[in-house]
């Protein structure tokens, strides 16, 4: 068993829980800094964790704080990329300059998209921002000046105070930063007046005001600043794919981010990177099982025979080739954690945590929900 | 001196007439208590004053200030706070979390100063903890200040909900049926708060209550309503005693 002593008010303020934790956290960062050595050839897909992380940060603030369920989120990362792509390139600004623009573009269409979304609740703010989304992919197509269109336009590697980051390490370490500053920033609003702000929004909108939190002003402010992350993380992610074309950005990329969130584990930070981990690296698993399992398949199958071997291995070949592998599986997958396991990964990864910082005494009950069928939603 | 001020008060949900011309002043410094059968409109004289509804005709004030002007934002840091007949606590953050919200009125801060957690930031979170830790020893909660309130149990959570009110400050404390849920003991508790909170607090509390013993624990005064409409106030023992009142609870 391990005991945490307070003493001292200052200590609930900390990032980091005790010594035991923050040290854990300096051995990943420590990890982090040499993987590149490590692992070269994955450096890119690592590269999309990180900005997937920010993405996952971001809908987190939204959906998983605020309690607004955002299906458009692929559109905020659609404004960035795009605005950081005309300014730097067609404008010639320079990059810092631009990535802030792009973060303040994508705020202020997060303030466009908050604004009516204040009326509304639940699924029907999911579906104006689904309706939002479409609109934004419709404008990105068509606004050919400055997008090209259907066409699409490539990106350059991105420069930065003059020194080209064209390498895959530049680039791993740029995301690196950006996402440790945007868990840095968030995580301060978290522990501040206005993520407590968020929360009573989320979990009870009429005690939030009647406390004093003015509903209009923090919702229209997480919409602000999630949007804004996702500017930023639109920014590095067109540099990581190196050509935008409208499609990209479409809703299918929106449900990805709902399900990091979900997966990982809705209201916590945590949640929003291990969600990003998993959606960013399911592709690369499933690219890489596309070339080994068929063979596996065929090896196994052979050993009752030749000729069942080679079909086996045709068939499985053909099964996963599929064309809506990727999707069907991700859907699969949100289904199932929503059935299993609604605290996501980092849910399951707490119950382990403590079931290890109590033995012997973990109680199972400690993480059953009660249910409760006081509350009602009229006032009375 | 009269704190709260309600004149003509009527509230029309479509066809339903829940209030009905109710006019009543809560003085500075007593225990106020709104009795009524169910239904009788008892919360939404409470959501009223939260500017939850807007009346359809009548006039609120409080220390002289027109009520009906002031958002259901501003209302907390007016002075008034309220408590939920069904407990609308935050279910998934902490005690401490909960009640920290119930310095939110007082949590004037910049976005910027949050986002970085610059030292003013910081000093305001350690000044409103303290706050907070004054409720938590006045409620006898410390040993649930980490506890996420959907693990409470449904006791503890009433008095949670009291707490954060109480962490706003307030001049007059709005509770709806405190009693309600609860058991005989920990009804005995709450008498014995609302008396703290009215003696050493000094705050006004306005009450709706079931429990007679309760209310005649530590009422001043008692307002009884049926259907909207005030029937009589008085002290406990004058508004019992009452024949319109025995006919409203009795339904002769
Ligand atoms: N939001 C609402 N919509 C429609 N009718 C309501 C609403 N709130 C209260 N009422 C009606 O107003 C009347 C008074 O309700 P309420 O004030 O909750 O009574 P109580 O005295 O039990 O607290 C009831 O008839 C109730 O049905
Ligand atoms: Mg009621």
């Amino acid at each position: 068993m391990r005991f945490l002593l307070k003493t001292s008010y200052e200590q609930d303020l900390r990032l980091f829980r005790d010594a035991v934790q923050r040290n854990w956290y300096i051995a990943l960062g420590l990890a982090l800094l040499v993987l590149p050595a490590l692992v070269p050839t994955y450096l890119v897909d690592i590269s999309l964790v990180f900005i997937y992380g920010l993405c996952g940060v971001s809908l987190m603030v939204l959906a998983g704080y605020t309690g607004l369920v955002s299906l458009g989120h692929a559109a905020f990362l659609g404004i960035g990329a795009y605005a950081h792509v005309y300014f730097v390139q067609d404008l010639g600004l320079p990059w810092v300059i631009s990535v802030a623009l792009a973060a303040a573009v994508t705020a202020g269409a997060g303030v466009l998209v908050g604004l009516p979304a204040l009326r509304m609740t639940g699924v029907y703010l999911s579906i104006a921002t689904l309706a939002f989304a479409l609109i934004i992919q419709e404008v990105l197509t068509r606004w050919e000046r400055v997008t090209h269109g259907l066409k699409g336009r490539p990106v350059d590697k991105p420069v930065i105070f003059g020194v080209s980051l064209a390498h895959d390490a530049a680039f791993y370490f740029l995301c690196l930063a950006a996402l440790i500053g945007g868990l840095w920033l968030t995580a301060n609003l978290l522990r501040a007046p206005t993520g407590r702000a968020w929360v009573a929004i989320r979990d009870s909108e009429i005690a939030a005001q009647s406390m004093g939190v003015n509903r209009a002003r923090y919702k229209t402010l997480a919409f602000a600043y999630s949007a804004a992350l996702m500017g930023v993380a639109g920014a590095l992610f067109a540099h990581k794919v190196g050509f935008l074309a409208p499609d990209i950005f479409s809703v299918l990329l929106s449900i990805q981010f709902l399900l990091m969130v979900v997966v990982g584990g809705l209201g916590s930070l945590h949640g929003a990177l291990f969600g990003a981990a998993f959606v960013a690296l399911l592709p690369v698993l499933i690219s890489e099982a596309r070339d080994r399992v068929p063979a596996w398949a065929g090896q196994v199958v052979a050993l009752a025979g030749k000729d069942a071997g080679a079909a086996a291995f045709l068939g499985v070949d053909r099964f996963v080739k599929q064309p809506g592998l990727e999707p069907g599986l991700f859907g699969l997958i949100l289904v199932l954690f929503i059935l299993f396991e609604p605290l996501g990964v980092y849910g399951r990864w707490r119950k382990v945590q403590l079931y290890f910082s109590t033995f012997p005494l973990y109680k199972r009950a400690t993480f059953r929900r009660q249910k409760t069928y006081m509350r009602s939603e009229r006032l009375r | 001196m009269t704190l709260l001020e309600a004149e003509q008060l009527s509230m029309n949900f479509g066809g339903i007439r829940a209030l009905d011309g109710v006019s009543f002043e809560v003085n500075s410094g007593e225990v106020f208590t709104i009795i009524g059968p169910n239904g009788a409109g008892k919360t939404t004289i409470f959501n009223l004053i939260s500017r939850i509804y807007e009346p359809t005709r009548g006039r609120l004030a409080f220390c002289g200030r027109d009520l009906l002007r002031v958002p259901a934002h501003d209302i907390a840091a007016l002075g008034i706070a309220r408590t939920f007949q069904n407990i609308e606590l935050f279910e998934h953050a902490s005690v401490l979390q909960n009640l920290l919200l119930g310095r939110h009125a007082h949590a004037r801060g910049r976005f910027v100063e949050e986002l970085l957690f610059l030292p003013r930031a910081r000093a305001r979170e350690v000044a409103h903890r303290e706050a907070v830790e004054r409720v938590i020893d006045f409620l006898d909660l410390q040993a649930h200040r980490d506890s996420l309130v959907v693990n409470l149990p449904y006791g503890v959570r009433k008095v949670v909900e009291m707490g954060r009110a109480l962490c706003t400050e307030p001049r007059l404390l709005l509770l709806d049926e405190p009693s309600s849920g609860l058991s005989v003991e920990e009804t005995e508790d709450m008498a014995f708060w609302i008396q703290d909170i009215r003696t050493v607090l000094g705050i006004t509390v306005l009450m709706v209550e079931h429990d007679m013993s309760l209310v005649s624990a530590v009422s001043d005064r008692v307002l009884a309503l049926d259907y909207g409409r005030v029937l009589t106030v008085g002290t406990t023992r004058e508004v019992q005693a009452h024949p319109d009142v025995v006919k409203a609870y009795l339904g002769a």
